[in-house]
């Protein structure tokens, strides 16, 4: 079926729908990862957007049950120059065009993807809709200025409290909608876990008596989770905390930093990162649209992006908290930082 | 760290003459690492034996030495230069082998010589199979089980214990005989036992197969710091079993998810930090498709042909980061030059495809075996970029220059399913085609897959391709709508394809696609994937709504590549469009080139000011003609690829700099030109051209014995022959006519005189000759073969004004403007032309070098109006240079099997050396050198030469007795040197080929009767000889050559020139 992608700033671009027919809106974001669509597809962080791939050619390898990032595809729509109708590989269950059916979630491919990626580069991210190509425009213009994606966290955080035993530390997952690479890379560690909802107070995760509190990754605002801030705030000094993405940017708001808006993210498993600590650069897997701009007082910057110089990790100089910009559990992306695990974990009371 | 301020004077080691596993992509990356180490002001000492390069020019280098690389002339320059650093990973193996040996023989240690970038305990981890495998063992990366056995007992206990199948390679033995593949106990059994017996030391490697598993490399770069990135990852579509060089490669990898991406990603640089790699490294492993398992194949430490395709593949330049991590830098300190934000420090993303697919010299040894395995046979190769992989697939078929525009191979039509599904069993060159053959036919992706190993993924793409093309030869020309037309182009159909499978004029759809306004985007490659923005003009086509390029309104120039490197149209073509875009930009033009061949340095985005990766097709080019609007297009430079452009682009209004599409169809056009030369009064060969035998034997009466013959029209290699006699001209008429009879065969008087050649350029009124040059053989081998003696050194100074006056005729005749080059045959003081050339030729590098005349810069100069006697360096032949130089060509035949390496009139080698010296005897012997003869070590030789050659030979046979020499010949040689009273011993006839086995032969002088025919006894003895890596002389001209510099041997100089 014919479909097209509309701009907030009236930008067109036609295509063919694949997937579940119907109509989207999102915030549109580039991906530059050349694998690992489906790792995107179920992060949870995508909830709300909208994913375009500026690799060409998606789903060569079709879809496994294995390599994904929670149980349902996140994003709100998606976006390819071209999904392989037939995919090759081992361990592939189904095509890209299945799996969307299966999850219900709309596809467009056969756009020019990278004048798309160019103008969100420039203009900065922007909501879209995904639309039949004969909608009318100002319907479109409707749907996308009553989206809010306010609520986010709450919806793809665990609806409740959950625990996956292990012999190693104690850690408690507060979930804001947190990757199973995450999960999985404390259970490597043999960490004993317990994942909180987004909405669960300091108290319940202090009733647990944790070893080391973890703040995941999630979607959105941060600066819109006024209540977790505040159950942070109470957390601070108690406990050791550490944390991904949203949850690295979590901390900075508790401790008094300020976040800020990317203009268009960082979206891909290329990012060059230095770590300021060991003097080394490290590539790493990246998903967020906001960042730290201000580290809060006591705080010293570990990590910073060799791409833009924006602050990509830090540690609080008198308290055991830690954090991270960067996806250190990768999925998709390079391995090269899963040692960020450790370095959480020698936190742990 | 910064620069390391230590670092003064570096020496860089290239690469050596052109051979097949090494082309010109070690002038791409030496060029870079030269230009590197200059631009912090350091000097840089440069030595290649091979002229044809661009890292060869005095300005890409401080100091040049055009000497034979061996450790013995180094050390000599070493010695002179006292450079306190040497830059090994920039030449290749030979580069690197070179330093290795320097640092063991302790010459490095001797003259304070630091080895900068991967260090040489480093580069032996790496190299050496057993320290390798010990590392791998060390760090827990899987390779390939192997191990060497010498009886059939430890062969079944080591196979038993890896499991089967296995591969069997017994050693030393003659291309791969006696070794297989064996499924199970049973088969190894017999395998080894004839492998055992076969290898000359008793001595077979058991390998574990890993046959059919995907092959996917990583183009990894390590600081001194220890921070590693990946470069790119890239997938061959060929299996293990297939040499990569020889593979069709696409890059990024297609068919692996994330989970076995990032698993070799780590995996590669683990590797690298074992070994300790300071620069870039090559890492290749095999994948079991049905799991993730995995082994590693082998690393290379040093940049690579695969590091050239993995630079253009991604505008990461490779060799130049590598260069800056050996002179101190570490990766964060680099700039990223594409985008000038973001640092050397980060991985490239694509947003497009790219496939190399390689070009191979079949079509000029038509005998030769086209079964592509683990040795290398591919001289060059093309690359093509889409935004599919259809698209970028197609675009790499039709830069290929073998006649194909879609995949339809129409030979293949009549061959029944059973012969074609056995013909894929084992790739050949032509697998593609044979492929998309099967899948007409119905065959499924999934049958080919099985038998070929392929991932079905590349099948079902392929497939997609013959459907489309099925689909269309259904359609006629009313069928064709926007959107369908669209559809066709954005897959990468040429007009011509879909021309031809609707059966109408290629420009019909040329015209369609006017009027419905269907053309190219151009899209930049630009590291990121348009994440950030990117400053430098490099682009590829694609069908797509939005273009990226901005063009001005500067004047500009068009200059047109020479495609991938063949036997023919080699490096040198790529030398002279360098020049031709550096000597426009000095004119202040802006500069655009077009080319597909990802190994050279015109296609460095930093040569022109805009860079076109695409076919030279007619279409493809006139596309970007018609974007860009330059003010002209200069062909000249681009060899034959781009000449056959002239009359397309003419035709279309398209300004041609220099030399006309009219003059250049006057100068190629035999019947005009025969003509043109008859009215200047200019001598050529008696010839004809004849329809039939009869008529061939007529000829001959009246020409007279020898001749040369050729097809008019040559298809598929089957080239030129010296007839001697009438029986030998009836033979090859015969096969000639019923290989095809709608085309003359070409019958010229053979002259048996001295070749002499010119380049020469012309302004319309003068003509300019850098040099005179004189072939060391005599006329019947191809100029491309023979030794070229520059300044001549027997002809006379009569001689010398009637080159002159010729040259200045023909071109005044013809109107060139710009370059030309002619070949003339002197016989009893007689001048006779035999082939112009309206270009630069493949001895412009060489004259350029040893006469110091910029042929190029002054050629394009005067293609763009200045006139000769303003451009400094005067009309008529040039001052002659007081050094001698010699050009002695260079082959790869012993890496195809079964290929002729009898010089002949057609061209075979695939590289060349310069010899430099005072005398004629230093140039010959540092020639010789350099190409790995060395005259000092000649002591036993094997002859077996022809009846014309046999009185001849027995002068030169005395004289090499006196030399010390030993000589051993066949029944009719022996007979011959002994009623010549030279003492000769007799090889018999049966044992010729163990014999040359068994003794310890230096050199065999093996003149042909007749060549190509696999079944002669000389064709055997020469293919022995080679693929035991011993020198064969197949011209007595080159013998006496030889024996010359035997008698006259003094000490050699070294010389920067």
């Amino acid at each position: 079926m014919k479909a097209k992608l509309i701009l907030e700033n009236g930008i067109e671009f036609i295509g063919n729908a694949f997937g579940d027919l119907q109509e989207t809106v999102g915030e549109v974001v580039f991906n530059t990862g050349m694998t690992g669509y489906q790792e995107v597809l179920t992060d949870p962080s995508y909830y709300g957007q909208i994913v375009v791939m500026t690799y060409p050619l998606i789903g060569n390898y079709g879809i496994n049950f294995e390599d994904i990032e929670s149980e349902k595809i996140k994003v709100k729509g998606f976006i390819v120059k071209e999904k392989c109708k037939f995919p090759s590989n081992f361990r592939c269950e189904v095509s890209l065009d299945e799996y969307f059916k299966l999850n219900k979630i709309v596809g467009l491919e056969g756009i020019d993807t990278r004048a798309l990626t160019k103008i969100l580069r420039d203009a900065g991210t922007m909501r879209g809709v995904i639309v039949p190509a004969d909608c009318n425009f100002d319907r479109a213009m409707e749907m996308m200025q009553n989206f809010s994606n306010k609520d986010a966290v709450f919806k793809v955080t665990t609806k409740q409290k959950y625990q996956i035993e292990g012999k190693g530390k104690h850690v408690a997952v507060y979930d804001f909608g947190v990757k199973q690479n995450i999960i999985r890379s404390f259970i490597k560690r043999g960490c004993r876990l317990t994942v909180f909802p987004a909405i669960a107070s300091y108290k319940e995760i202090l009733e647990v008596n944790p070893d080391l509190v973890f703040l995941s990754n999630g979607p959105g605002d941060p600066e819109e989770l006024q209540d977790v801030i505040q159950n942070i705030k109470e957390l601070i000094n108690k406990k050791p905390i550490v944390g991904i993405c949203l949850g690295h940017q979590l901390i900075a708001l508790s401790l008094g930093g300020r976040t800020k808006k990317l203009k268009y993210g960082h979206r891909g498993c290329n990012h060059p990162v230095k770590d300021l600590v060991k003097n080394k650069i490290y590539i790493t897997s990246q998903n967020h649209g906001y960042y730290v701009d201000l580290v809060p007082e006591d705080t010293e910057v570990t990590h910073i992006s060799l791409n833009d110089g924006t602050i990509e990790g830090m540690r609080h100089k008198k308290l055991p908290i830690y954090s991270v910009q960067f996806h250190p559990e990768a999925c998709p992306g390079p391995k090269d930082n899963d040692y960020i695990f450790d370095e959480f974990l020698k936190l742990a009371l | 760290m910064p620069l390391n301020r230590d670092i003064k004077k570096v020496l860089v080691i290239g690469s050596g003459p052109i051979i097949i596993g090494q082309a010109a992509e070690f002038d791409y990356s030496g060029t870079q690492a030269c230009m590197a180490i200059k631009e912090e002001g350091i000097e840089v000492v440069l030595v290649n034996s091979n002229p044809a390069t661009i890292m060869t020019d005095k300005e890409v280098a401080d100091k040049v030495y055009i000497e034979p690389l061996t450790a013995e002339v180094l050390e000599r320059i070493i010695e002179k230069e006292r450079p306190d650093s040497l830059l090994a990973g920039m030449g290749g193996q030979t580069g690197l082998n070179l330093a290795v040996e320097l640092y063991e023989k302790g010459i490095l240690q001797k003259y304070n010589v630091n080895v900068i970038g991967t260090k040489i305990e480093a580069i032996k981890r790496g190299e050496d199979r057993e320290l390798f495998r010990e590392l791998m063992k060390k760090i827990n990366q899987p390779i390939i089980d192997s191990e060497i056995v010498t009886t059939l007992e430890d062969g079944l206990k080591f196979a038993k214990k890896i499991g089967y199948p296995v591969i069997v390679r017994p050693a030393y033995t003659l291309g791969g005989t006696g070794g297989g593949i064996a499924e199970n106990e049973e088969e190894l059994e017999k395998i080894l036992d004839t492998g055992l017996k076969l290898s000359s030391i008793g001595q077979v490697l058991i390998e574990k197969s890993v046959k059919g598993w995907k092959e996917i490399e990583y183009e990894v770069i390590r600081d001194s710091q220890g921070n590693c990135i990946t470069v790119c990852n890239m997938e061959n579509i060929d299996p293990v079993g297939v040499h990569t060089g020889d593979s069709i490669v696409v890059a990024p990898s297609q068919t692996l998810s994330d989970r076995e991406y990032q698993m070799l990603r780590t995996a590669a640089i683990d590797i690298i930090n074992a070994v300790g790699i300071e620069g870039g490294c090559n890492v290749q492993f095999a994948l079991n498709p049905d799991s993730f398992q995995y082994a590693v194949i082998e690393i290379n430490p040093r940049v690579s042909r695969s590091s050239a395709l993995a630079s253009k593949a991604t505008g990461y330049p490779i060799a130049k980061v590598a260069t800056k991590i050996a002179l101190g830098y570490s990766l964060d300190e680099i700039k990223n030059e594409i985008t000038n934000k973001t640092y050397a420090c980060f991985e490239p993303s694509l947003d497009y495809v790219v496939v190399k697919i390689p070009k191979w010299p079949f079509d000029k040894f038509a005998q030769a075996d086209n079964t592509l395995g683990t040795k290398m046979m591919a001289t060059g190769e093309v690359m093509a970029i889409g935004r599919n992989f259809e698209e970028a697939l197609l675009k790499g078929v039709r830069s290929l220059e073998i006649g194909a525009y879609s995949l339809e191979f129409k030979k293949y039509r009549n061959i029944d399913i059973d012969e074609l599904k056995q013909s894929i069993k084992e790739p050949t060159d032509e697998g593609l085609f044979i492929i998309a053959e099967l899948l007409r036919r119905g065959i499924g992706a999934t049958e080919i897959s099985n038998i070929t190993k392929i991932d079905k993924f590349f099948i079902y793409k392929i497939k997609n391709i013959v459907d489309k093309e099925e689909k269309l030869k259904k359609l006629s020309l009313r069928d064709i709508n926007r959107e369908v037309l669209i559809e066709y182009k954005k897959i990468g159909f040429s007009d011509r394809a879909i021309a031809e499978f609707l059966n109408v004029d290629v420009e019909k759809i040329k015209n369609l696609r006017r009027e419905w306004n269907i053309n190219p985007a151009y899209k930049m490659v630009d590291t990121c994937a348009g994440e950030f923005e990117a400053e430098t003009p490099y682009y590829y086509s694609t069908y797509e709504d939005f273009d990226e390029v901005i063009v001005t309104n500067n004047k500009k120039v068009v200059v047109i590549g020479s495609g991938p490197i063949r036997i023919g149209q080699g490096i040198e073509f790529d030398y002279s469009s360098v020049h031709c875009v550096l000597a426009l930009k000095r004119l202040g033009f802006e500069t655009i080139i077009i080319n597909n061949n990802p190994e050279t340095v015109s296609t460095d985005f930093n040569i022109s000011d805009k860079l076109y990766f695409e076919p030279l097709t007619e279409e493809d080019v006139l596309n970007v003609i018609e974007k860009e609007k330059p003010y002209g297009v200069i062909l000249q430079f681009g060899g034959q690829t781009a000449i056959k452009l002239a009359k397309y682009l003419d035709k279309r209004g398209i300004t041609i700099l220099g030399t006309s599409s009219e003059q250049i169809d006057l100068a190629e056009d035999r019947e005009r030109f025969d003509e043109l030369l008859e009215g200047l009064n200019i001598k050529r060969p008696k010839g004809r051209a004849v329809w039939s035998v009869e008529e061939g034997i007529k000829a001959s009466k009246e020409i007279g014995f020898p001749l040369l013959v050729r097809p008019s029209y040559v298809l598929g290699g089957q080239g030129m022959e010296i007839t001697r006699s009438e029986d030998e001209l009836k033979f090859y008429l015969m096969s000639a006519f019923e290989r095809d009879n709608k085309n003359p065969v070409l019958i010229d008087k053979y002259i048996c005189g001295r070749e002499i050649e010119v380049d020469a350029i012309s302004d319309g009124e003068d003509v300019l000759i850098p040099g005179i040059m004189e072939h060391l053989e005599s006329a019947g081998v191809h100029s491309g073969d023979s030794i070229t003696i520059y300044p001549t050194q027997g002809v006379s100074q009569k001689i010398k004004e009637k080159v002159l006056e010729y040259t200045k005729k023909i071109s005044k005749a013809i109107g060139i403007k710009g370059m030309l080059n002619i070949q003339f045959i002197e016989h009893q003081d007689e001048l006779y032309v035999i082939e112009v050339n309206p270009r630069a030729s493949r001895t412009v590098p060489f004259i350029s070098k040893v006469t110091k005349v910029p042929i190029v810069e002054v050629a394009t100069r005067v293609m763009l109006g200045e006139k000769l006697k303003d451009i400094g360096y005067g009309v008529n032949i040039y001052k002659e240079a007081e050094i001698v130089a010699v050009k002695v060509p260079v082959f790869s035949t012993e890496k195809l099997k079964n290929a002729e390496i009898a010089l002949g009139p057609q061209m075979k080698s695939t590289g060349e050396v310069l010899g430099v010296g005072r005398s004629l005897n230093e140039a010959l012997y540092k020639g010789f050198l350099g190409v790995g003869l060395d005259i000092r070590k000649i002591k036993n030789i094997f002859a077996s030469v022809n009846d014309y050659d046999k009185y001849e030979f027995i002068n030169l046979a005395k004289r090499l007795k006196k030399l010390g020499c030993e000589i051993y010949a066949t029944d009719g040689t022996y007979r011959a040197l002994n009623s010549g009273g030279i003492e000769v011993r007799l090889v018999k006839d049966d044992d010729i080929l163990n014999f040359i086995d068994r003794e310890n032969i230096n050199l065999v002088i093996n003149t042909p009767t007749k060549g190509n025919d696999l079944e002669r006894y000389g064709f055997k003895i020469r293919r022995r000889a080679i693929e035991r890596n011993i020198r064969v002389l197949t011209s007595l001209d080159t013998l006496r050559a030889v024996i010359e510099v035997m008698e006259n041997r003094g000490d050699y100089d070294v010389y920067n020139l």
